[in-house]
């Protein structure tokens, strides 16, 4: 007997609406579990990591200043992933839109303009795009392999920031600590309620909104989408193959570049050498709880800063390791990719082992560079 | 000691686990499966290994322990995309998160805490001589453990069928079920052994390298031998000289350091990402030189229908 | 939104007014920039919340949150530890500087204790160690023991702590050995223990025998304890990782700060202040003089002795740049000022300062 899966003659709607809500209550059974095996009571748990956060006002503003930047890159990845570009280097494109971003600010600090916003924002979008067009570069001129590449560059990056405030971009007057000036006021984004949540919550917001009719709408998300599931009908909108991952990359880096000035103008005010907690990396998460669709990556921005902060919370009122949060952050990542199987695909249970169908398997036959005959494969 | 045999056993020391870990994740991605968890997979090694060689007393007991949480977790990753189809790279990254959690939990009660060594195995005659005998013959046995890997590795995908098999599972899985072939169980058996590669990777920190458990303590490890597979175009000889440049290159950095070469530090600390970029580009820039090696299904999912 | 401020700003009022009277325990807080595990910064840091809950019972509770980058997140952690109800604060990262201020501006009534910054407020003291004069004495240790009169240094970043840690080191040795040579090697990190072996390595390769470190975990003295160099410990005593090669350490102490800090907000008596302890305060002590002949030992005890009772500084005059520019004339002491931001290295350093 084994489980076998089969393709679902179409995705299944009932299923994308489930599972999610199926991940995180398979999340929530395991934490409890998890919990309860390191001696605290479940229930009370649960209630501290996820719904603590929501109860207070000022821990909902925080809830959006940790999503802000989870969303904006995380839309941008999502369009990424779904024409099968991997770029996993928003981390290092967020970093290199901070630092380009924060050019005025540390080199014109006088300069007090209605301007010099818009100009930081240009800056961030078109430094974190730069970092992009790398990867994006090697892989249209080279083949080079864009996890690989755009990954590099996330420790280069890190590196140049750390390099610019020990060095050149140092606080003069900061004893020599590695610390930028702290931005003058007017170089800092307008903030809402209680002074935390800042502008960027609603670039996020229309970002979402405006990529989503776009993936919905246009021609080129169409191209996007194809080529993501059916990379061999994908050209056809008249875009080439190089078109789409130029506008991929740049679209993402540009988004993470803007969470990253967004960063440094906003909650921290001036650069140093950890600008970010890893939300790069973390958004990557996000595009896939948000099912890889812009505004679903409203929601997966949100489920992951409570993640963080209800991790938060249980440290301090239950003294929970901050390790717990972690593994119950990638517990929810593998109970999402495993509820979005079944989209796709239905479980079946069989009794003996399947012979091979020779007949329709072999139509991948005699093409060895065929990504596209397999439809499966774009199965996330 | 003289200054260059120093160098030189700083390096394979440096390289070690760059190679393990690489070895065994190009014949996980020559099945045609690309794990990007291999940094979780090398920090559980880690932890596991070092706990069991504390508990225990033996370091051979810590190697085991840390080849099978490798492997474990590999499985892990195996029945998540192979059995339910998800998506590889993002299940590779979860395992990532979830491993360095988890060691993290795991290993809280031996911080701070002398390991056990594994000890160096001299081989009589060769390691007395002058430079050569104590750099190739006094290492421990992980060391020549790597190599012999990294030898077998290349005999098995040259000369056996076992190799074909992988290879045509990797290339084309289509083809490679219509022959008769189970793509799901190599594909098993390849992530398994990429995991216990891995886990030995890590095992070999906390034992051999640094024998501790710190929290974090493979700091990216895992994400330099997935570049370095590409850098080796997926062939196991140049995986071992990669992971000796990339040693090399890394200590040299600390060296020119050492005897006052005035370059920012952060400069040297990004140079072999530059280089694994630049290598990256040396190789896919010829093309014919890829394409004999590449899996081409990497990466892809594999349902048979039926 | 403004009425949330107030009451929570009266919340933590009515906790610290209370706690005065012994009703309800006051709440310390602690941000820690590493895991409690690291046996190094953040540990000590911990044995100092430890070290209140001993000292003062239950008048007091105490709560920590680990690992907290410095970054947009620091403001948040600490706005939280207010909200939850601490009264009292301590922020144990030199990132965490600016957030500080920042949350303490907007609770006045809560008490912040900030290590390592410069930056006060009527609410917000800092705190930081002189670890410089352990580092005098372990110069001078190192000195008189290594044979090959050159000492290895692994060093984390470059900031005015470091190299301040290590033109005492080279003061300390000079003082001992004019023609006592230091090589430095910088790691660009406090927690990479692999990188940290490696660069213990090509110094004991390069011919160093003393190996000495400033990051935050014990493999530098394992890597000396292996090639038979001998190493001083770092933030805590370090001697099981190398019985036979630990000379001694130099221990962060922040318990009795942390005491009677927390002390004088329980009695109302608390003042910001600027407290930059060493050796007379008990905030830098030394780990036991190990596997060192007894002269040495008497030695390294006695400029312990004479640092403590301010009858010598490791920074007092002549002292030379590396450019042989004089930096402090004879008879003259570096202020506190120059200690803080100091950004260049005193003759005989054989390394450029990133700049």
């Amino acid at each position: 007997m084994r489980v076998v899966l089969e393709k679902r003659p179409e995705r299944s709607r009932a299923m994308q609406v489930a599972s999610p809500l199926l991940a995180v209550a398979l999340t929530v059974l395991f934490g409890s579990i998890l919990f309860a095996a390191r001696g605290f009571d479940p229930v009370h748990a649960i209630y501290v990591y996820f719904i603590g956060p929501l109860t207070t006002l000022w821990s909902v503003e925080e809830l959006i200043v940790k999503a802000t930047p989870l969303v904006l890159i995380g839309a941008g990845l999502a369009i990424c992933f779904r024409a099968d570009l991997w770029n996993i280097g928003a981390e290092g494109q967020l970093i290199a839109g901070a630092l380009a971003g924060a050019s005025i600010p540390i080199l014109a600090p006088e300069w007090d303009s209605a301007l010099a916003i818009p100009a930081m924002l240009v800056l961030g979008m078109l430094g974190g795009m730069a970092w992009a067009a790398v990867p994006a570069f090697l892989r249209n001129r080279f083949g080079a392999n864009e996890i690989l590449t755009s990954l590099m560059l996330v420790y280069v990056a890190q590196y140049l920031l750390d390099w610019l405030v020990r060095g050149p971009w140092r606080d003069p007057h900061g004893f020599n600590f590695p610390k930028s000036i702290s931005f003058n006021d007017w170089h800092l984004l307008a903030t809402f309620g209680d002074g935390r949540v800042h502008l960027g919550a609603v670039f996020a917001v229309i970002v979402a909104a405006v990529l989503a009719v776009f993936m919905a709408r246009t021609l080129m998300g169409f191209e996007i989408r194809v080529r993501g599931e059916a990379p061999r009908a994908s050209g056809f909108g008249g875009f080439s193959q190089a078109g789409t991952t130029w506008l991929c990359f740049g679209i993402s880096g540009a988004l993470a570049g803007l969470a990253g000035i967004c960063e440094v103008a906003g909650p921290v005010g001036q650069l140093q050498p950890t600008i970010s907690p890893g939300y790069g990396f973390t958004a990557i998460i996000v595009a896939f709880l948000g099912r890889l669709n812009p505004l679903g990556a409203l929601f997966g921005g949100l489920v992951l800063a409570i993640c963080y902060l209800g991790g938060e919370a249980a440290q301090v009122e239950l003294s929970i390791s901050e390790k717990t949060a972690q593994v119950f952050q990638g517990m929810l990542l593998f109970f999402i990719l495993t509820c979005d199987a079944l989209i796709r695909y239905r479980v079946r249970v069989e009794r003996a082992a399947p012979g091979s169908s020779r007949l329709r398997a072999s139509i991948g036959l005699g093409n060895p560079a065929a990504r596209a005959a397999d439809a499966g494969g774009t199965a996330r | 000691m003289n200054a260059l045999e120093a160098v030189l056993l700083t390096i394979i020391t440096a390289s070690t686990p760059l190679l393990l870990a690489a070895v065994g994740e190009l014949v996980t991605e020559r099945s045609g499966v690309l794990n990007l968890g291999v940094e979780g997979m090398m920090i559980m090694g880690a932890v596991t290994g070092f706990a069991a060689a504390y508990t225990t007393g033996s370091a051979a007991v810590g190697v085991a322990a840390a080849v099978a949480t490798g492997g474990a977790m590999a499985l892990l990753f195996a029945f998540l995309t192979q059995t339910l189809a998800a998506n590889q790279m993002a299940t590779g990254l979860a395992l990532t998160l979830f491993g360095i959690g988890l060691s993290g939990l795991m290993g809280q009660p031996f911080t701070g805490l002398p390991g056990v060594k594994l000890g160096a195995v001299h081989i009589p005659g060769l390691s007395d001589l002058p430079l050569i005998g104590p750099v190739l013959f006094a290492q421990d046995l992980l060391v020549y453990g790597s190599v012999a890997l990294t030898a077998f590795v290349a005999w098995v995908f040259a000369r056996t069928r076992l190799g074909l098999v992988i290879r045509a599972v990797g290339s084309n899985h289509h083809s490679a079920h219509a022959l008769g072939y189970d793509v799901a169980a190599v594909r098993y058996g390849c992530i398994a052994f990429g995991g216990a590669c891995a886990g030995l990777a890590g095992g070999y920190l906390s034992l051999v390298y640094t024998p501790q458990w710190i929290e974090n303590m493979s700091a990216g490890r895992g994400w330099i031998a997935l570049a370095l597979v590409v850098f080796a175009t997926w062939t196991p000889s140049r995986v071992a000289v990669g992971a000796y440049l990339f040693g090399a290159v890394w200590i040299m950095g600390l060296y020119a350091q050492g005897v006052g070469v005035a370059i920012p530090s952060q400069f040297l600390a990004s140079l072999p990402y530059l280089v694994t970029i630049a290598a990256l580009l040396a190789i896919s820039g010829n093309r014919i030189f890829t394409k004999v090696n590449t899996p081409a299904c990497i990466g892809q999912t594999f349902v048979p229908d039926r | 939104m403004h009425k949330f401020i107030v009451l929570a700003s009266a919340l933590a009022l009515t906790l610290v007014a209370t706690s005065a009277f012994g009703a309800d325990p006051l709440k310390v807080g602690f941000v820690y920039v590493g895991p409690i595990s690291d046996h190094g910064w953040t540990y000590q840091h911990d044995q100092g919340r430890l070290a209140i809950e001993k000292a003062l019972g239950k008048r007091v509770k105490t709560v920590y949150v680990e690992k907290v980058p410095e970054g947009p997140d620091t403001e948040r952690v600490i706005t939280r530890l207010v909200r939850e109800g601490a009264g009292l604060i301590f922020t144990t990262s030199f990132g965490y500087m600016d957030p500080t201020i920042k949350v303490a501006k907007r609770f006045p009534k809560a008490i912040f204790e900030h290590a390592t910054g410069y930056k006060r407020a009527k609410n917000v003291a800092t705190y930081s160690g002189r670890f410089y004069e352990g580092r005098y004495v372990i110069g001078q240790i190192a000195a008189k023991m290594s044979k090959s009169g050159v000492a290895g240094y692994v060093a984390s970043f470059p900031i005015p702590e470091v190299v301040r840690g290590i033109n005492s080191f080279m003061l300390g040795a000079q003082s001992i050995n004019p023609d006592f040579k230091l090589k430095v090697v910088w790691v660009n990190s406090w927690v990479d223990p692999g990188k940290d072996a490696d660069a213990a390595k090509v110094l004991i390769g390069q011919g160093a025998d003393i190996i000495t470190q400033h990051t935050d975990h014990a493999t530098p003295i394992q890597i000396a304890a292996e090639k038979g160099a001998l190493a001083f410990g770092q933030a805590s005593d370090m001697i099981k990782f190398g019985p036979k090669t630990q000379l001694t350490a130099i221990i962060d102490d922040w318990r009795p700060y942390y005491v009677r800090r927390t002390k004088a907000v329980l009695d109302g008596s608390w003042k910001s202040t600027d407290t930059w302890g060493g050796m007379d305060t008990g905030m830098v002590g030394m780990a036991p003089y190990t596997n060192m002949p007894a002269d040495v030992a008497a030695m390294a005890k006695a400029t312990e002795d004479k640092i403590r009772s301010g009858k010598m500084h490791a920074f007092d005059g002549p002292i030379y740049k590396q450019d042989g520019s004089l930096a402090v004339p004879k008879g003259k002491r570096l202020d506190d000022g120059a200690l803080l931001g100091m950004n260049w290295y005193v003759k005989g350093v054989d390394d450029k300062l990133p700049k």
